[in-house]
């Protein structure tokens, strides 16, 4: 069967799948619908979790921008790791003891003040639109990709999905899905990885292959370290060695920390665990989570220093003609593009770009055709060596071509792709319709609705978002990629030290917690609006506040969050008795029944 | 005495918080990032060990580290007795 075959099957399999799931799971209740009735195994709910949480830059972009930067990439993978720890001893178990329905049921409660409630559900509607954009995009983009359709008409089919069973199923339907979703996108992306580890090391895990010995290409072991190889021949081409970082260490600090301290404070994170049955449930679940997630984490830096080194070695200085038909494959959908500067026929790699952008062509192959047979890009070229324009999906989107493996591994990729944007796109856009339903209706506009009318207004508002966030992925602002540094800024300058102040420091109140949340997220959003819009020009590090790049900034956002609110809640009165017995009783497991509407 | 009981609970589980972030800021931050330049002097099978704390050794620790923390705490709720039933 031909790949493209396989990959509607594929494809198609997996959406027959996650619909009958979707209506075997249907929510009946406001429980069911916002916390799924708080009845999910532990680990259930870890493997909804890493879902949720690995979204189609995870499995897409991820390795790719680990094989491009090397030890700088490390910041997402302690970042995006280590905020579980957090979550798992600072934060999950209280608010699940707590049993409410969301964060900004957690911060107008435990400050008694609907103006913090209000302040967090701009957070939450702001943060998580910002996400859900780029993921519809990512849909459209694998289908584009392997279906050969339009974009568009790829994210109208997300769109169509996700729509069935958020709306129908809400956080029950959208539990059950993402764990077949998680084993979809895991499984995808191990099966490459396996084979490209064998491949190269002779290891069968990717994580061991990763500091193993290569082989050669009659599978005779070299006694070269994998990882020595790498650095030797990025230096070779005038690249910094690729196990030594060109960030300040006091960058990869903050941006590490940011990013822990985002994802401990990303609500479509937080409300996941307030879906298992106990306290006891909600710590391990934690753990279940990162298991799942760490699966691919410790995997993707494996993938991408095997898929840097090979396509170093398969590429460089080999002649055109002489190039693995995979080159030409990705060149025609133009994330390949090569510009022959000194005409010798060979490509060419080394430090810089070749040319400014993406590359553009003067038409397809058959159109314009260079000399050796490549297409012909118009771009200005640079005054470097470089000759070659190399996409960074390539290196997860290619992997199974580079390996020559079958093409259902291809149409297993496809399907992964998918899985992993839309388990994250459902999962943000429960969280948008219930700040709208619940917090912003329910508790602060019309508190006397049913709770018939309450979940209606919930579905309502979650297709309100699948639209939006469609509009989003059709037209997406220019500015997609930029906003992920607000998205976990954002989070780590204002959920983060709320919450956790609001369960380890009694004597906080809502003068302190109010005060600190505006200055955090003020500064944090101005200084990252001044870098990335405002005089982008300007975002070099000389500029920075103490060498701290945006995408570090919410560390001392946060820092400055804690700060303000300490000394405010210092001279103001202390919180009312009532809300100190609430803290007392968060803080310890027995009793926490399941999540409850009140 | 209820009450004592739950604030001798409270001081045990932040002492335990405390003692594990210490870890987690020891591999994370320290070996991965701020001792890392030192730390590559050393190999460790095929890997600067540094450069593996940074992209394998922490996610790995901070797995044990959520794990053994349930489990500690699992024992501390039956000990003050503030287990779920």
């Amino acid at each position: 069967m031909d790949v493209q075959l396989l990959t509607y099957l594929f494809v198609g399999g997996s959406f027959a799948l996650y619909i009958g799931i979707a209506i075997w799971s249907r929510a009946g209740s406001t429980k069911e619908f916002y916390v799924a009735g708080g009845g999910v195994s532990p680990l259930a709910n870890g493997a909804a979790t890493a879902a949720d949480w690995m979204s189609a830059a995870s499995f897409i972009s991820m390795a790719g921008i680990i094989a491009f930067a090397g030890y700088d990439a490390s910041v997402y993978l302690m970042g995006w790791t280590g905020g579980y720890v957090l979550l798992a001893m600072l934060l999950a178990p209280y608010l699940r003891k707590f049993g409410k329905f969301t964060v900004p049921d957690f911060i107008g409660d435990r400050y008694y003040s609907n103006v913090a409630r209000t302040v967090a559900v701009i957070c939450v509607i702001f943060v998580s639109f910002t996400y859900v954009a780029g993921q519809m995009r990512g849909v459209g983009i694998v289908f584009a990709r392997f279906l050969e359709v339009d974009v568009n008409v790829g994210v109208i089919i997300g769109m169509a999905i996700v729509f069935f069973y958020a709306v129908l199923g809400g956080m029950k339907g959208i539990t059950y899905t993402q764990v077949a979703q998680y084993c979809v996108l895991i499984f995808a992306f191990l099966v490459p990885a396996v084979f490209l580890s064998i491949m190269m090391t002779g290891h069968v895990l990717p994580q061991t292959g990763f500091g193993a010995t290569v082989l050669d290409a009659a599978g005779n072991d070299t006694g070269v370290y994998l990882l020595d190889r790498l650095d030797q021949i990025v230096q070779d081409l005038g690249f910094g060695a690729y196990t030594d970082g060109s960030k300040s260490t006091i960058d990869v600090f903050f941006i590490t920390a940011a990013l822990m301290c985002g994802t401990a404070g990303l609500p479509h994170v937080i409300v996941r665990f307030f879906t298992v049955p106990t306290v006891r449930d909600a710590r391990i679940s934690a753990g279940w989570a990162l298991f799942f997630i760490a699966l691919l984490y410790t995997t993707a830096p494996a993938v991408g220093a095997f898929a840097r080194t090979n396509l170093i070695e398969t590429v460089n200085n080999t002649e055109y003609q002489e190039l693995p038909g995979w080159f030409y494959n990705w060149e025609n959908s133009g994330l390949i593009g090569w510009l022959d500067k000194n005409n010798d026929g060979r490509v060419q790699m080394a430090a810089g770009d070749p040319f400014k952008g993406a590359p553009t062509f003067a038409g397809s192959r058959e159109e314009a055709t260079g000399d050796v047979g490549q297409r012909v890009i118009t771009n200005a070229p640079t005054d470097n060596a470089s000759e070659i324009y190399v996409d960074r999906d390539i290196m997860v989107l290619a992997n199974p071509e580079i390996g020559n493996l079958p093409a259902w591994v291809i149409a297993l990729v496809a399907a992964g792709g998918v899985a992993a944007a839309l388990s994250t796109a459902a999962g943000l856009l429960l969280v948008i319709s219930s700040a709208v339903s619940h917090d912003l209706l329910k508790k602060t506009l019309k508190p006397d609705i049913s709770e018939k009318q309450e979940l209606l207004a919930a579905r309502l508002a979650a297709v309100v978002a699948i639209i939006i966030a469609g509009y989003f992925g059709i037209n997406p602002p220019g500015f997609v990629a930029q906003v992920v540094a607000f998205a976990f800024g954002l989070a780590a300058a204002s959920f983060f030290p709320v919450i956790l102040m609001g369960i380890f420091y009694k004597r906080m109140n809502k003068e302190g917690a109010i005060a600190g949340m505006a200055v955090g997220l003020a500064f944090t959003f101005c200084y990252i609006v001044y870098f990335k819009f405002v005089s982008p020009e300007l975002n070099t590090a000389d500029n920075w506040l103490f060498g701290v790049s945006p995408e570090g900034i919410g560390t001392v956002g946060m820092i400055l969050n804690f700060i303000v609110a300490l000394v405010v809640s210092r001279v103001t009165a202390p919180p009312p008795e009532h809300i100190q017995h609430i803290v007392e009783d968060i803080r310890v497991p027995r009793g926490a029944g399941a999540a409850q509407a009140h | 005495m209820k009450e004592e009981n739950a604030r001798a609970y409270w001081a045990a589980n932040v002492r335990l918080i405390l003692s594990y972030l210490v870890v987690w800021f020891v591999v994370s931050y320290g070996c991965g990032i701020l001792l890392a330049d030192a730390l590559n002097n050393i190999q460790f099978f095929g890997f600067k060990l540094g450069f593996w704390f940074a992209q394998q050794g922490s996610i790995y620790v901070f797995l044990a580290l959520i794990i053994m923390y349930a489990r500690s705490m699992n024992k501390l709720d039956r000990k003050f007795d503030v287990h779920e039933e």
